[in-house]
């Protein structure tokens, strides 16, 4: 198959990024980079202990000691206490306990902020921190979520509104298909398995800071802030501390990635705001990385009992998902609902007569959870395809065959799936197919004989994950559906500059991901200007109308949408005035090359950087147009858009030692249309990083008494380039049907799609020796564990 | 994080190191590459008031010949060392291990020196300078000294070294012909900190080893040497089954300990098969 590029337009181009030489050349605009004069920096007290009181509290000393302005603990700050407040209350009974910024009373996980020092030297607010005068009473701490579920097990909240056991919420979803018991009745093979989905960090390069301005113009307060999400900061900080939202800017400047860990309102955001309102000056905060790894929000953190029926020809009938998920101490902002991002997606690409789900979201003395890159979906993902495997065993089937059996067929789309969605395109077919071309699926399973034929001690596994996810954040009527607070829609507008220069102004808001070379190249194609002739401007509430920001794979399949149609209405009002100046009719002009031709006298045109100046000038418009060109458009999307993909995977497993080492990674994605395919590879690569460093290196560990052992990257694992193989990516196109562009979304894909990929590549490579799991992180001593109880078991 | 404010002052000769160690007494630290030391005092695990750079003292730099040894500057950096013309034909343990140090840009600024005197449980030098019979050259307001390297790991990041002690230079003894080494490090990251090492020298003759030599890293609070693995190897058959046999012996001696990559129990199954290996592959076979 012979792919054909228009090269006539830059759409669909494998542009380099044009933001990248400024990024590569350290000419960024990190908040911690913003100094403003009368400065005072902010160092927080955090607790040390998981669970206990607070028996005492006197910041006095810290006032004593150099340099230092204020310094607070919830008492001193009495009102400006603000509190994080929860906009997805997932069901009607959910416990909403109190979320205050400065712990009042008592801390309920270790990082709890407790006090906060103002200097107006840095290192001098964190020295004063020492000289804070603080007891704590320790009281039992709750890690584990059966055992907080257990009756008589110590509270995490058990304060006036909050609730008498550490049960935060249960969803059961309203039953779909026939009830499972009858689907089950008709199964042949039942394979039941707990999955554990461990806790994870974000580890963005940037870490989180925030510079709060009371000097804005007039009354205004602005607040620059590494964050993903500007716009929906704005609404909830003015909600949070009283401020009118408009006279509050937030600006996320240049952003050193996020992978959902600054899709947040964090206290820092707001003790930031409140002191600096309160002393009326600028206060400044950039967290240390071993503060990011007990206060930034946490993610993941599932039990999952997955439990599949199938006919014994393979034919699956139903499946039951049972969930613990673990909230931490407090609900940040949509803590509930991440789980229920997954609820959608456990039943993925297959064809199924009924499914059960129910989640039941536990506090814990844990730092908070909230979204991580996928939110929800990888979780779901990991437990579907890791049972299909199980399944295909259980039947002795090839786990492809069992998938291509079960799957939705490409002539089968739209599909109205099992858990309520629908699916607008996908060909499951033709990704697979390449990808197992690419990956040389037959040789690497004969080589696995071979290996085991012989007793290597290096045993070849061969895993697969055949994903599909829901993205682009998302119809507004869906989402108030599912009770979240806000919208889902997004904001695009776009002038033509007197000079010819066009600037797009987004509600999207990058950090990392290329939106600025994307969205040019949407734009340049439409109004038939380059590429560099088009500023984007992002993140800025001060500039964009307004916007829904960056996270769930949102930017370009809702986003996207708002630019195109931006861009048209400008041509469509540029074509009227071009009419006017040519004297003709709207109707004989055609649009090439950025220019208005009269058709059949291509002599007679003007281009759109002359219509342009007419519009500013104005000196002579046609009646009843408007001067200056510019449009703009709020897109609220019909539907999720599906981009799915195969992803393949063969590890070699040191069966010695335990180590896996991954020797070819291919995947397939199709991601819909692509706008650049450069900037799609550059997502699934860092998505497969994530997504393989889950499987194999990341976890967060915490001992019993909830003291954070992963405190730092030497023990939190995070994989480097050397660490990870070389992928082999490839792509099929099925467009969208939901939106004009034919756009999915990339930003999650690879991080969703590979997790599985591996356990299953490491559970195949060990199968014979009796292991059907594997803990994740797969870590060496995790494998050779799994391999000694399977030789336990089996004597 | 952030440490905590401290003086600084850089010295030019070993004898001003010592007398600015003397006149800190309990609150002086020298700092070589700063690549151990800066995480501890950022972590604020340690809070000297002075912190005395011994970078540039010409006589802790580099690598000379001194006859049957070889002798390396404490201040050395691990980059320096691992191409070093003498450590690679005279010690290539030394080199062999200190390319599995860190990633490039700590084995810029870390020193061997540093490395020793740090003493953590998981570096990788202090295996090899015990397999190798290393030699430490000491400075202390005595004058000098010299400690070999069994005596000179005492106990988790400790050393026995006083505190106005410096070291200046490690010797490191020529084994002469017919050896051959290898450095087995595990870890889950390239760059990452050994769970178990095995440092290995193994001097061949016909179809047997003759003698071998064999350092433990991570296996205890300091290097072990694993003596009755090297009994066992001492003429025995250069084949996969009596290195096996051999290498059995290795959790001899040893204390290991849990943590988070690691229960003690692995460990110690890691040591018998990283011995293997690194015993197998410094002897060819
Ligand atoms: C991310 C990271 C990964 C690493 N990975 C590894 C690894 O895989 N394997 C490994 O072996 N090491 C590793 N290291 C440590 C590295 O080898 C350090 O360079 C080394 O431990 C210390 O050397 P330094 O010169 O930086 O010492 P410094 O940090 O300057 O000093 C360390 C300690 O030694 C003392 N000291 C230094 N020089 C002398 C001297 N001449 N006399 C007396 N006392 C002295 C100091 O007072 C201090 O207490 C790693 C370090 C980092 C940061």
């Amino acid at each position: 198959m012979t792919e054909v590029l228009d090269t006539s337009t830059p759409m669909g181009r494998p542009l380099k990024r044009k933001e990248d030489a400024r990024l590569l050349h350290g000419q960024t605009n990190w908040t911690d980079n913003i100094q403003l004069p009368g400065t005072v920096h902010m160092a927080i007290l955090r607790s040390p202990m998981a669970h206990a009181k607070i028996t005492k509290l006197d910041v006095s000393g810290a006032l004593d000691q150099p340099h230092v302005v204020a310094a607070y603990g919830a008492a001193e700050l009495g009102d400006l206490n603000g509190a994080i407040p929860c906009v997805w209350p997932v069901t009607d009974d959910i416990q909403m306990p109190p979320f205050p910024a400065l712990a009042v009373d008592k801390v309920r996980h270790v990082g709890d902020a407790v006090a906060v020092v103002l200097a107006t030297d840095k290192t001098a607010a964190y020295d004063a921190l020492e000289a804070i005068d603080v007891d704590y009473e320790p009281l039992p701490a709750v890690v584990d979520m059966e055992a907080a579920l257990q009756p008589g097990a110590p509270l995490v909240h058990d304060g006036e509104g909050a609730p008498m056991s550490n049960e935060c919420y249960t969803f059961p979803l309203p039953g779909t298909g026939i009830p499972y018991d009858e689907a089950k009745a008709k199964a042949d093979v039942v394979v039941k398995r707990r999955f554990v989905n461990q806790r994870i960090i974000a580890g963005y390069m940037e870490p989180r800071a925030v510079v709060a301005s009371p000097m804005g113009m007039s009354n205004e307060m602005t607040v620059w802030s590494a964050t993903q999400i500007p716009h929906i900061l704005r609404v909830l900080l003015s909600l949070v501390t009283g401020l009118p939202e408009n006279a509050l800017r937030v600006v996320a400047p240049d952003v050193g990635g996020g992978f959902g860990g600054k899709l947040q309102l964090y206290r820092e955001e707001i003790l930031a705001v409140q002191l600096a309102r309160h002393l009326g000056r600028p206060v400044k905060w950039t967290e240390t990385r071993s503060e990011d790894m007990v206060a930034s929000h946490h993610g993941r953190d599932q039990i999952q009992d997955i439990e599949i029926c199938a006919t014994k020809d393979g034919k699956l009938l139903g499946l039951k998902v049972d969930l613990l998920a673990d909230m931490g101490a407090y609900l940040q902002i949509i803590t509930p609902g991440i789980p229920l991002l997954g609820m959608f997606m456990f039943p993925a690409i297959y064809k199924m007569e009924s499914y059960d789900f129910n989640c039941v979201g536990v506090f814990t003395n844990k730092t908070p959870t909230d979204a991580i890159r996928g939110a929800g979906r990888p979780e779901a993902t990991f437990a579907i395809e890791r049972i299909m495997d199980e399944l295909a065993a259980e039947l002795n089937m090839d786990p492809m065959k069992l998938r291509e059996m079960n799957w939705i067929q490409h002539e089968e789309f739209p599909y109205a799936t099992i858990a309520g969605l629908t699916y607008d395109t996908g060909n499951y077919e033709a990704a697979t197919a390449k990808a197992m071309d690419l990956f040389g699926y037959d040789e690497l399973r004969a080589e696995q004989e071979a290996r085991r034929a012989s007793g290597d001690p290096v045993q070849l596994g061969l895993g697969i994950s055949t994903f599909t996810e829901m993205c682009g954040l998302a119809p507004s009527r869906t989402l108030g559906a599912l009770k979240y607070v806000a919208g889902g829609w997004e904001h695009c507008t776009i002038r033509a500059l007197p000079t010819g220069k066009i600037e797009l102004i987004t509600g999207t808001s990058p950090h990392g991901q290329g939106h600025e070379t994307a969205w040019s190249q949407i734009a340049a194609s439409i109004l038939g200007v380059e590429v560099e002739d088009i500023e984007v401007v992002h993140g800025d509430t001060g500039r964009a109308p307004y916007g829904m920001d960056t996270y769930g794979s949102r930017s370009l399949a809702v986003g996207g949408q708002a630019i195109k149609k931006a861009a048209e209405r400008l041509v469509e009002k540029a074509k009227v005035i071009a009419a006017h100046q040519l004297e003709c009719s709207v109707d004989d002009l055609e649009f090439v090359d950025g220019a208005f031709r009269v058709k059949g006298d291509p002599e007679k045109a003007q281009p759109l950087a002359a219509v342009a100046f007419e519009a500013f000038s104005a000196h002579n418009l046609p009646d009843g147009v408007e001067p200056t060109l510019q449009a703009e458009a709020t897109v609220d999307p019909d539907d999720f858009s599906y981009p799915h993909g195969t992803h393949l995977c063969a590890i070699e497993v040191d069966t010695e030692t335990g180590k896996s080492t991954i020797r070819k990674y291919v995947c397939v994605d199709d991601v819909g249309v692509q706008v650049n395919p450069l900037i799609v590879e550059g997502q699934v690569h860092g998505g497969l990083a994530q997504g393989i460093a889950q499987a194999l290196y990341e976890g967060v560990e915490y001992d019993e008494d909830g003291n954070l052992l992963t405190a730092s990257f030497a023990d939190y694992l995070i994989p480097s380039a050397a660490d990870l193989p070389s992928f082999v990516t490839g792509t099929t196109v099925t467009p969208s049907t939901t939106n004009p562009l034919g756009t999915k979304g990339v930003g999650e894909a690879g991080a969703i799609a590979s997790t599985p990929a591996v356990i299953n590549a490491i559970v195949d490579a060990l199968r014979p020796m009796g292991v059907t799991d594997v803990l994740m992180p797969a870590s060496p001593q995790n494998v050779w564990r799994a391999i000694e109880d399977a030789k336990g078991g089996a004597a | 994080m952030i440490p905590v404010a401290f003086d600084y002052t850089k010295v030019n000769t070993v004898d001003e190191a010592v007398a600015a160690l003397v006149s800190g007494g309990e609150d002086a630290k020298i700092i070589a590459g700063g690549q151990s030391l800066m995480p501890v005092l950022r972590l604020r695990m340690a809070a000297p008031e002075v912190v005395i750079d011994i970078s540039d003292v010409a006589e802790m730099q580099g690598v000379s010949d001194a006859g049957d040894a070889i002798v390396i500057g404490a201040g050395t950096t691990h980059h320096a060392v691992m191409n070093d013309p003498l450590v690679k034909t005279h010690a290539p343990l030394i080199a062999m291990t200190t390319e599995t140090v860190a990633d490039p840009q700590i084995r810029h600024r870390g020193t061997f020196g540093g490395a020793l005197a740090h003493a953590d449980p998981a570096g990788d030098l202090p295996a090899a300078a015990v397999a190798l019979d290393a030699v430490m050259t000491v400075a202390g307001p005595d004058g000098r000294r010299d400690i070999p390297a069994k005596d000179f790991f005492v106990d988790y990041f400790t050393t026995s070294l006083e505190p106005e002690d410096i070291l200046v230079s490690i010797r490191i003894p020529k084994l002469g012909e017919g050896w051959a080494y290898h450095y087995e490090k595990f870890n889950r990251t390239a760059q990452g900190w050994a769970i178990v090492g095995v440092a290995a020298a193994v001097k061949r003759q016909n179809g047997s080893i003759e003698a071998a030599r064999i350092g433990l890293t991570n296996m205890g609070p300091g290097p072990v040497r694993a003596t009755s693995v090297e009994a066992a190897l001492a003429g025995a058959a250069a084949s996969d089954d009596a290195i096996a046999a051999a290498a059995e012996n290795a959790t001899d001696g040893t204390r290991a300990t849990s943590d988070l990559h690691a229960k003690a129990d692995y460990r110690e199954h890691l040591a018998k098969v990283l011995t293997k290996r690194a015993v197998a592959k410094a002897a060819g076979v």
